[in-house]
């Protein structure tokens, strides 16, 4: 009876754990997923039976020495990748401790999968960056640290793993962190925590170890638990996308999204961009009742006090704090795409809600992500990294990425194959430069269109901006 | 009161599914929810609901009938569909079932391939639609780790692993050409211990089954099967015993294996779920028919 109590105060409590988003970035050699493992494994997520199955696997393919568990296989879920031997893809786990859920995000560590971290590290909260103690700071090392700053993750954990090898000496670990050090503070990262580890032994990683009598920190998952993230939230510049308007019946309008950043009151007076009409917040609804106020990242349903059109691809916010608005922008680009840029290609732009047809001006630079040195390129391939100016068919509201990821961020889309050939950062607005182009407008009583068509001509409206071309209609 | 600006786990997922849930809606023509009455489904139906809330969701459930799922899970479906106002199709591959197809006469891999699998890619042919989402969960099972939230499918619905769109933040390219799909997963970050919580703390009805109680069961080469209809083969009528079990994930019953149980209670299913020594899929045969199975069905099209 004792025990029903317990797992009910259990699940009360579970319930309100918050949830940690991290990347971790390494290649095979340094025990990246041994870590990984060990943080799932001491954590008791495993079951035995995924232990069983990986008992199996590494009887056949395992690269670890006889008789030694491979945490690897854990986690490269994919035949063809067990085979190579390599993690080729973004992997993700989960794991929980008493104080906090996690969800990893595993990449690998190569240069050819740059693509693969980027894409990883898009939604987490903390990196952990692992360094060989017997290698120190490596070309991969810099690579790592330079694309989680382009991705603007906060936190920082630099894991000097295998510190077994080299007799826990503490001037190894120090001289390792000095060094990174020195090179991470340009890049601006804000919180940077250092660790002497071994994953394979366990030391300082769920609990410290006496092996390191000198390091006077705690462990690794202790930092993990404990680190506070939500902050790292944009709470000051109220953005809401406009991702669905819903309209069950003749009494409500409701405008529906996720809370990009900053905080919506009930009563809050806001603009609707683009067309910079104001009302009032009549209600902040959910299935689970009214809100008094909603932050980032709640899913919510907005209505206000007048009726106003608004429809997805818009973006409520508040007068006194207004996005950028703009058709050119400035930006890091990433290329995710087999096939190299074409720079007459009109690809797609997707931000926020909005979808647009692009122009790819001038690329200023590329830079080589093993040594930050700038260079001049005409088009990008397959992980380039650089910067680029980008002119929108339509214009767009954003901020720049390291003060708003939500609103700095987009993707490009292939117009022929629909891949996402290439990732995006805004940097900064750009005066338009040449004529800018109105929205053409068609006047339906002009063209002699009854309105009784008006209803088929806004499905045809709608078809069109998808594929990014606007029009207005007027009656 | 002073105003807290952090949300729970569970909350912070929900809010995740939903915009997933909206961005679908808002992007495709034809969208479907794949409904396949397990608690993942149910899930991501009340997230469905809350989405759209007040108003109706604006796209129908699937269901899958593989005729032989069990009676308890049928109920359920048509009940849930009809109080919580959805609409609700069913579609089922009825020239092999008159033929006979069966796990019993054809074994899993056929059945599975021919009941669930082909059935399925007829049904999406069949009502055009461009998008499908479906209630897997990456923590299932390893090839599902690495799958997108928006899943491209060729025009075949073949799943590519070494050919995914990139995806990263929130922003998902909904772009398709006529006849090529996305199955979409809203559910993916989803733990099987979250799913539970949520259930527990929203309230959401389940099937029955997930609850222990005294059933008929046969051992069939390990696994406890319940004979829940009259198509039980002769040969293992005298073998029906009735014990306390429960099921942890639902499918066909002839497929389906119960665990001895007796975890009455949300409470008592978590309770020996974290104490437990079988991860959630080991009761399903189908996953164990060949080397890296799911990965093989996925890339045919099986969710």
């Amino acid at each position: 009876m004792e025990n029903k109590i317990d797992i009910k105060a259990f699940l009360d409590q579970d319930e309100k754990k918050d949830l940690l988003r991290l990347l971790t970035a390494g290649s095979v050699d340094d025990g990246k997923s041994t870590l990984i493992g060990r943080l799932l494994f001491d954590s008791k997520k495993l079951y035995e039976d995924q232990l069983d199955a990986l008992e199996r696997d590494s009887k056949r393919v395992g690269n670890a020495g006889a008789g030694q568990i491979d945490y690897a296989l854990l986690l490269d879920g994919l035949k063809a990748e067990r085979e190579e031997g390599i993690t080729i893809d973004v992997a993700y786990r989960y794991f929980s401790t008493n104080k906090r859920k996690f969800i990893i995000a595993d990449t690998p560590g190569h240069e050819q999968y740059t693509r693969n971290m980027i894409t990883g590290g898009s939604t987490a909260n903390l990196a952990i960056i692992l360094v060989d103690a017997r290698t120190g700071v490596i070309t991969q090392t810099r690579r790592h640290t330079f694309l989680v700053s382009l991705l603007g993750i906060k936190h920082v954990v630099l894991a000097v793993n295998k510190m077994d090898l080299v007799d826990y000496d503490q001037k190894v670990f120090d001289s390792i962190v000095a060094e990174y050090k020195k090179f991470a503070e340009p890049l601006g990262i804000p919180d940077i925590t250092c660790f002497p580890i071994s994953a394979l032994n366990g030391d300082n990683v769920v609990e410290t170890s006496d092996n390191t009598p000198w390091y006077k920190g705690i462990s690794l998952l202790e930092h993990l638990e404990t680190i506070q993230v939500s902050s790292d939230h944009n709470f000051n510049d109220f953005r809401f996308p406009v991702q669905y308007v819903l309209r069950p019946n003749l009494n409500f309008r409701g405008f529906s999204g996720t809370v990009a950043s900053g905080i919506i009151r009930k009563g809050d007076e806001i603009v609707a961009l683009p067309s910079g009409k104001r009302s009032k917040v009549k209600s902040i609804v959910t299935y689970d009742g009214e809100l008094e106020y909603a932050f980032p990242p709640q899913a919510i349903t907005i209505t206000l006090e007048d009726e106003i059109d608004i429809s997805r691809g818009e973006m409520l916010v508040k007068a006194d704090n207004m996005p950028l608005i703009g058709r050119s922008f400035s930006a890091m680009l990433v290329w995710m795409d087999e096939a190299p840029m074409d720079i007459d290609k009109k690809y797609f732009i997707k931000q926020t809600s909005n979808i647009s047809r692009i122009k790819l001006e001038e690329i200023e630079y590329k830079v080589d992500v093993n040594t930050m040195e700038k260079s001049k390129i005409d088009h990008f391939e397959l992980n380039e990294i650089g910067k680029i100016d980008i002119t929108s068919s339509k214009p767009l509201f954003f901020d720049p990425y390291q003060k708003n990821k939500h609103t700095g961020a987009f993707i490009l889309i292939d117009p022929v194959t629909h891949n996402t050939s290439a990732v995006g950062m805004i940097l900064e607005r750009r005066d338009e430069c040449g004529s800018v182009e109105e929205t053409p407008t068609f006047s339906l009583s002009k063209l002699g269109i009854g309105t009784e068509h008006r209803s088929a001509i806004e499905t045809l409206q709608k078809a069109m901006s998808k594929q990014g071309i606007e029009i207005k209609i007027e009656d | 009161m002073e105003e807290k600006y952090d949300l729970s786990h569970l909350k912070a997922l929900e809010a995740e599914s939903i915009h997933i849930i909206r961005e679908v809606a808002a992007e495709f023509e034809n969208p479907v929810m794949l409904y396949s009455i397990g608690k993942d489904s149910s899930v991501m139906v009340r997230l469905a609901e809350k989405a759209f809330y007040p108003g109706k969701v604006p796209f129908p459930l699937m269901h899958i009938d593989s005729r032989w799922k069990f009676k308890e899970m049928i109920e359920f479906r048509d009940k849930y569909a009809k109080e919580h106002n959805w609409d609700l199709i069913v579609e089922s591959n009825e020239k092999a079932f008159e033929e006979g197809v069966g796990p019993f006469t054809h074994g899993s891999k056929v059945h599975t391939d021919l009941m669930k699998t082909q059935a399925l890619l007829a049904a999406l042919d069949k009502h055009k639609f461009d998008a499908a989402f479906g209630g897997a969960r990456r923590d299932e099972e390893k090839s599902r780790a690495k799958e997108r939230i928006f899943s491209f499918r060729d025009q075949f619905h073949q799943w590519d692993p070494k050919n995914q769109r990139p995806e990263l933040w929130d922003i998902y390219n909904a772009k398709v050409h006529k006849g090529e799909s996305i199955r979409v997963f809203p559910l993916s970050n989803w733990t099987e211990l979250d799913i539970w919580q949520y259930i527990r703390m929203e309230n959401i009805p389940i099937v029955p089954l997930y609850y222990a109680k005294e059933r008929p069961v046969i051992n069939m080469d390990g696994n406890l099967i319940m004979a829940d209809d009259e198509r039980l083969p002769e040969q293992y009528r005298d073998q029906i015993e009735m014990k306390m079990v429960r099921f942890r994930t639902l499918g066909c019953w002839p497929l389906t294996g119960a665990v001895e149980s007796s975890a009455a209670t949300i409470e008592e299913i978590v309770e020996e779920m974290m104490t437990t020594t079988k991860s959630e899929r080991t009761t399903r045969v189908i996953d164990f028919d060949q080397e890296a199975s799911m990965e093989q069905k996925k890339r045919e099209g099986y969710f």
